[in-house]
């Protein structure tokens, strides 16, 4: 069963605007809804459409490096997160540090965000990975 | 000075496995004998420890868990110090000797590191004076145990011989378990001094009894007694240098320690004394009479160790002053004879290629010195004067003549039992030394001497003992007594007593021992030739209980995992649906909330029920994924309408992607596109769907009639900016309050699909038949 015309052409686009859309809620989840969750889902439709349309090879090729790698970076994220809270001896594990440097405004920069891209990340790792399994080109 | 004597208590335990450690990397030989010092080495420091502190030394190990009660103390006194020195010189002799017989063995050195753990779990289960401590080290010897039986693993008499001892013995350890904290429950500490301190609230309990028991079942399966002792003798599969350490002088014997340990709080309960006496006297007359009826030199061995191990409880159970020192008297003399005569049934099995008592005879000439050992030790066993098992005789025939009520039966059986030690012992010594000379299948001669060493060794300190009774008595045995009872002893050991009805008893069971030594010949096949004993022992129940749990574990793993998908599913959706229903009933039936009315955001609602109907409908499985994803996104409306968008926004995305990846997986994956159900089974199904969607609906609605408590939310909300600086509330909660949740769920994850991974790989199989 290939994939239409149609599919084939757009499959760009329909791997792009969701990444971007993603971001988009992974950055703006803190203060609206989205966040590193359904950021990771939604790049997750985009790779696996993408996948639809030009093959999972392509797919693999697009995230540079393999499903379960990211799964390992995202964990490795979350948990570094939750060690830079020693920087303060009293603090507990996970406890968020937060920085505000005046650049025109004051940018709020924390380490949720470090945990909140680990969370997106395992997520993207843990779908695309078992989707690929499931449908096994990679098996082959 | 205490620190020191921790140190000094715990230092034998770390020399052991220091020295395990160290076998480990050598070969061999060489193996052995670095075990063998380190064996005598740890003899050496209790001996110095108990020396330098005189009497009872108690420590607190590393390992004490104070958190849950648990001091996990060690304490050294008279009884722990009579099986140490059992434990680490018999231990050293053990392991020369083995380096020896298994020489070339490629295996030699895993024995001697299994040896050595098993030296140090021993040390530890009988220095402990922490119930729990005991527990650990009692069943580290069984699972050493489990491993030395079964050495020769590729031998099934021997694998099945080492899992009946695990079994049995195992399964006495977790009774064993429950009763040990039962105690320790009633008493208020796992101390075992402090139980025994406390013995007044353990009896006042009201699972004294049931406690009790436990605890025995944990004893007489470890130190086999009737009906748990025939494990004893197929543990004969085990090479003869274990079977000389393990199953005759040290672990079988532990649990005759632990009775002896808990005697000061049980020795005044009647149940206590007559299980003990009842048990042992069964268990000493059973396996005389098997004994007899055995040529096999090891299992003959084995079975008059049942007998001695019966006799132990038995005076454990009589214990008045007198039992208690027959009984640490007996014990000290039974592990030195009997481990001598098992290294020489092991020298007569290496050196002559066969241990059929009934194949060997006149090996006097040949070997002198294995000889002599082995008539030393026989003397010993058989109670002969002057050797040390005579003193133990005399006090044994005294213990039970003034055992009370049950004193002539338990004298009686017990003048049977040691008559048929005496023929055993002269079959031992003389008939296979004596007499004439049989053929062989190997040339006999005496061993090397570090195989000789051990017997010799062994057998001369009974004759040395002996000697000198009240020596022994004060320096050894008094303390050891003076646990039982749990108060000091004073019974002198002598080993003339003078012209007493005693001494009558003693000569009447030589002469008895001797007829029946004369007529082995023909009353042996006789009692072989009685086949009810191998039909209707408890063996054969074991083996019924085994075969039975394997029945029983096949037959429900054919109901339960029948391989059937759908009907795995109908019984989890069952259960998902029944549990719930039962928990409202069983809380008084359900609640409906008050005032429940629909208003205009109601047509989310009719999105989800044209979803669930259209569902039902769909004949194709694909139209089926469709609508049901129809209702996921009608769920979402909900969500979004009643003010929660981000729960709004991550149900549409995982709605997209799950019918993205259904419609996938269906394209790709050998499945049924059409439904092809037989009316009935829609039945089934439809009756399935209608309980657990009724059961949901019960739930939620039992959840909207309890009352709200809104201080969770209300917290949440508050902290949100000042705590978290961020305004989604949701989002703080999961990076941030409880990102420690998040942080176990995204790791769940990462686990779910490197198990998908795995499990598809190794099904790498073309997933669509014909591409």
């Amino acid at each position: 069963m290939d994939p239409s015309l149609i599919l084939r052409v757009s499959a760009p686009l329909l791997l792009w605007v969701p990444m971007v859309v993603s971001l988009y809620l992974l950055i703006r989840g803190h203060n609206d809804p989205g966040g590193g969750f359904v950021g990771g889902l939604v790049a997750s439709a985009g790779l696996v459409f993408y996948a639809i349309s030009r093959g999972q090879e392509a797919a693999l090729r697009a995230m540079r490096l393999p499903p379960a790698t990211w799964c390992g970076i995202g964990l490795l994220a979350a948990l570094g997160s939750g060690l830079l809270a020693w920087l303060d001896p009293a603090a507990g594990f996970l406890t968020h540090r937060w920085w505000f440097p005046d650049i025109g405004f004051k940018l709020p920069l924390g380490t949720a965000l470090v945990f909140d891209i680990g969370v997106y990340l395992t997520v993207v790792g843990t779908v695309t990975a078992m989707v690929f399994a499931l449908v096994g080109e990679e098996a082959r | 000075m205490m620190a020191v004597l921790d140190i000094a208590l715990i230092l034998p335990l770390g020399v052991g496995l220091l020295a395990a450690g160290l076998a480990a990397r050598l070969r061999g030989h060489r193996a052995a004998v670095a075990g063998s010092v380190a064996a005598a080495l740890g003899l050496l420091v209790y001996l110095l420890v108990s020396i330098g502190a005189g009497g009872s030394v108690p420590a607190t190990p590393f390992w004490a868990v104070p958190s849950l009660g648990i001091d996990g103390g060690l304490r050294l006194d008279g009884l722990s110090l009579l099986f140490v020195l059992l434990i680490t010189g018999i231990g050293a002799l053990v392991l020369l000797y083995a380096g020896r017989y298994l020489q070339g063995d490629p295996r030699l050195t895993r024995l001697v590191v299994l040896l050595l753990v098993f030296m140090v779990s021993m040390l530890g289960a009988v220095t402990a004076d922490d119930v729990i401590t005991l527990f650990v080290f009692w069943e580290l010897t069984s699972i050493a145990s489990f491993f030395l039986v079964g050495y020769d693993h590729e031998k099934p008499a021997a694998r099945k011989a080492a899992l009946q001892a695990l079994l049995i013995t195992g399964g006495g350890g977790l009774a064993l378990l429950a009763g040990l904290i039962l105690v320790a429950v009633a008493a208020g500490t796992t101390s075992l001094s402090g139980i025994i301190a406390a013995r007044e609230a353990v009896l006042a309990h009201p699972a004294a009894v049931p406690a009790m028991l436990l605890v025995l079942l944990g004893c007489f399966t470890k130190s086999a007694q009737f009906p748990f002792h025939f494990w004893l003798p197929n543990a004969m599969a085990a090479p003869t240098p274990v079977s000389a350490y393990l199953h005759s002088a040290t672990m079988v014997k532990l649990g005759v320690y632990l009775l002896a340990r808990l005697n000061p709080v049980y020795q005044t309960e009647a149940l206590w004394q007559d299980l003990l006496t009842g048990a042992g006297l069964l268990t000493a007359a059973t396996g005389a009479l098997l004994a007899l009826r055995e040529t096999d030199l090891k299992r003959v061995l084995a079975h008059t160790t049942v007998t001695a191990l019966g006799t132990l409880v038995l005076l454990i159970g009589i214990a008045p002053d007198l039992a208690a020192t027959a009984a640490v008297t007996f014990l000290l003399v039974h592990a030195l004879y009997k481990a001598a005569l098992f290294l020489v049934a092991g020298i007569l099995d290496h050196e002559t290629g066969t241990r059929d008592a009934s194949a060997l005879g006149g090996l006097r000439g040949a070997m002198p010195w294995t000889a002599a050992a082995a008539v030393l030790a026989a003397f010993s066993m058989a109670g002969l004067p002057p050797f040390v098992g005579f003193v133990a005789k005399e006090i044994v025939y005294e213990a039970k003549l003034a055992a009370g009520g049950a004193a002539a039966v338990v004298a009686g059986i017990g003048f049977l039992v040691n008559a048929a030690m005496v023929a055993v012992a002269g079959l031992l010594s003389w008939r296979i030394f004596f007499g004439p000379q049989r053929p062989t299948p190997r040339v006999p001669h005496d061993p090397p001497k570090s195989m000789l060493a051990g017997p010799v060794l062994l057998a001369g300190l009974g004759l040395l003992a002996g000697a000198a009774p009240g020596l022994v008595g004060a320096l050894l045995l008094d303390g050891a007594a003076a646990a039982i009872l749990g108060r000091p002893v004073d019974v002198p050991l002598k080993l003339w007593h003078g012209f007493t009805p005693v001494l009558a008893l003693s000569a009447a069971t030589i002469g008895l021992g001797l007829l029946i030594l004369l007529g082995w010949g023909r009353l042996m096949p006789r009692l072989r030739g009685v086949s009810a004993v191998d039909r209707l022992g408890p063996s054969r129940g074991y083996e019924h209980a085994l075969a039975g749990l394997v029945a029983w574990a096949d037959g429900t793993t054919r109901t339960v995992q029948h391989g059937s998908l759908r009907g795995y599913m109908r019984t989890l959706l069952l259960v998902a649906a029944v549990a719930p229903l039962a928990v409202l009933v069983a809380r008084g039936g359900l609640d409906l909330p008050a005032g429940v009315g629909l208003d205009a955001r109601a047509f989310a609602f009719g999105l989800i029920a044209l979803g669930a109907v259209a569902t039902a409908m769909a004949r194709s499985t694909f139209a089926a994924v469709m609508a049901v994803g129809l209702v996921g996104f009608g769920t979402a409306l909900v969500f979004l309408m009643h003010g929660a968008p981000d729960v709004a926004l991550t149900q549409f995305t995982v709605e997209v992607l799950l019918v993205v990846i259904l419609a996938t997986v269906l394209i790709r994956l050998p499945v049924q596109r059409r439904d092809v159900r037989v009316p009935r089974q829609r039945v089934g199904d439809a009756a399935v769907a209608l309980v657990l969607g009724g059961s949901v609906a019960a739930l939620l609605l039992a959840v909207l009639a309890a009352p709200f408590d809104p201080r969770l939310g209300v917290w949440f909300g508050e902290n949100s900016v000042p705590g978290g600086y961020g305004r989604n509330v949701v989002n703080v909660i999961l990076v941030d309050f409880r990102a420690l949740d998040t942080l176990g769920e995204i790791a769940v994850l990462a686990i779910a699909a490197f198990a998908v991974i795995a499990l598809l790989r190794g099904a790498a199989r073309p997933l669509r038949p014909g591409s």
